[in-house]
């Protein structure tokens, strides 16, 4: 019977968990779900990062290449996120280009790297001028269950502490690049921005890591990242909401 | 409020040009509107700030693809192309917040099975773009007589490394701040629909506040420039 009230009417199915303080999954309004890491599982890249959220399931990869610098910063590297939201994760998405939220949720990779000067581009410059490191972080989300940008978030960080760079010199007679494969360094990580995502119903009630359906029936989200010492990268805002005066 | 003096005199006579230095943290720089001047779209608007300057048209409530359709509301579209190049991920990001925003404010219940769709074009960028952005697209929705529950008005601060807020920042102050922060106001009770920031920063309230006191100067611009283009008529 439950399930069919559900089926009819999901919001007023919501309302009566809310009404006391937990939600259909049993959790409290601000707890987070089981969230589990697993680090360095793919050989092939550099570094890598596995984080679920609950049943959201998100992997991050990392590849190290060599590119040349542009002329206006010769001696800073490029860190190049991408997220990709496959048909494999969810029926809302189909095959073919990106859509728009995939394409949103790698801009905001991009701002949180950006903004939190996770890592320093000028860590990633080998010779300036001539030759800097490049790091392509490719998330792909392979169950979408709600909250894709904190478990993007922490993949991400999560694959950048894993990655290891070997040395490079380059050689002054023939000019060309020498890699050192024994020889291996982890990189300098400045911050570790964490991001929360909440989801907003009724414009009273504020939900911690929202799962799918939750998303669904909000009236807006809301998604903050902090890094260690309790300044804000980045206040994402995008839904409908209603206003919000806040803090 | 200092801040009420400044703009008072401010909002018609500045010429700023970013070079002429503004007061701490109070003044806007010089607005400008301009409605229906494309004859295609429903409604169009054109938008001045400063330099800064952006062209929107709206097509609506009009006929919308099956598979895009909600059963029970209209469905919003705001396309963004930049002044050069195509647009890219940053501008689909700039467009889904716009989007949001509008969906916040336009009764879409009114019209349901049909389409809307915003066009933005930058004309030129000189600071505080997405604030420009979505005040154009409010006045091209009003222009287009899409049916909204409130006014909506972007206003941009930037804050730099001692802590000075300056609004509407110029793309300089913008580059030299430490943060820059968007949001996106509604006229009836100035509550926060869109917030969009850059940079790392502890002092929201401060911000939101410094915000709130100047979309009023651009809600009574807004109803100023209605009043002419009405009372001609």
């Amino acid at each position: 019977m439950a399930a069919g009230f559900k089926t009819v009417e999901p919001l007023e199915y919501y309302r009566r968990f809310l009404k006391e303080n937990c939600r259909p999954d049993g959790r409290e309004l601000g707890e987070f779900r089981t969230t589990t890491v697993n680090i360095g599982s793919i050989s092939t890249a550099d570094g890598s990062a596995l984080v679920k959220l609950g049943n959201t399931t998100v992997i991050c990869g990392v590849k190290a290449e060599f590119a040349a610098p542009s002329t206006d910063a010769p001696d800073k590297g490029y860190v190049v996120p991408n997220v990709d939201l496959p048909p494999l994760c969810s029926s809302r998405f189909r095959s073919g280009p990106p859509g728009e939220e995939a394409q949103v949720a790698s801009q905001f990779i991009a701002d949180v790297i950006e903004n939190s000067q996770i890592i320093q581009k000028e860590d990633l410059c080998i010779s300036p001028g001539k030759l800097v490191w490049v790091l392509y972080c490719d998330l792909i989300c392979l169950d979408y269950d709600g909250n894709i940008l904190d478990a993007c978030t922490f993949a991400l960080l999560a694959a950048l502490k894993n990655v290891q760079l070997p040395e490079v010199t380059i050689n002054e007679e023939t000019a060309l690049a020498e890699v050192n494969l024994k020889k291996k360094s982890y990189l300098n990580i400045r911050t570790h921005p964490v991001a929360t995502s909440f989801a907003v119903f009724d414009d009273t009630l504020l939900i911690v890591d929202p799962t799918g359906e939750e998303e669904h029936l909000a009236t807006g989200t809301l998604t903050i990242v902090m890094d260690e010492e309790g300044k804000l990268c980045c206040l994402h805002k995008p839904e409908t909401g209603t206003s919000f005066s806040f803090f | 409020m200092e801040e009420e003096t400044h703009t008072d005199a401010k909002i018609r006579a500045e010429n700023g040009t970013g070079s002429s230095p503004r007061g701490p943290g109070c003044s806007l720089r010089h607005f400008a509107c301009e409605q229906n001047l494309l004859s295609r779209p429903d409604g169009s608007a054109s938008f001045l700030q400063g330099d800064t300057s952006v062209l929107a048209g709206v097509y609506g409530p009009a006929e919308v693809k099956v598979s895009k359709e909600i059963f029970n509301k209209a469905t919003l579209e705001v396309i963004l192309r930049p002044k050069i190049g195509l647009p890219g991920v940053a501008e689909k990001s700039r467009e889904r917040l716009i989007r949001n925003t509008c969906e916040a404010v336009v009764l879409g219940t009114l019209h349901p099975r049909t389409s809307i769709t915003v066009v933005l074009q930058v004309v030129s960028d000189a600071g505080s773009l997405l604030a420009c952005c979505l005040n154009a697209a409010c006045m091209a929705l009003v222009d287009a007589g899409v049916p909204m529950r409130a006014l909506f008005c972007g206003v941009a601060c930037a804050l730099d490394s001692d802590g000075t807020l300056v609004l509407d920042p110029t793309s300089k102050q913008e580059k030299e701040a430490r943060a820059v922060l968007t949001f996106a106001l509604d006229s009836v009770e100035r509550k926060l629909l869109m917030s969009s920031t850059k940079g790392l920063y502890s002092d929201t309230e401060q911000c939101l506040a410094a915000a709130q006191a100047a979309s009023q100067h651009v809600f009574r611009f807004y109803r100023e420039s209605l009043q002419r283009r009405y009372s001609k008529s």
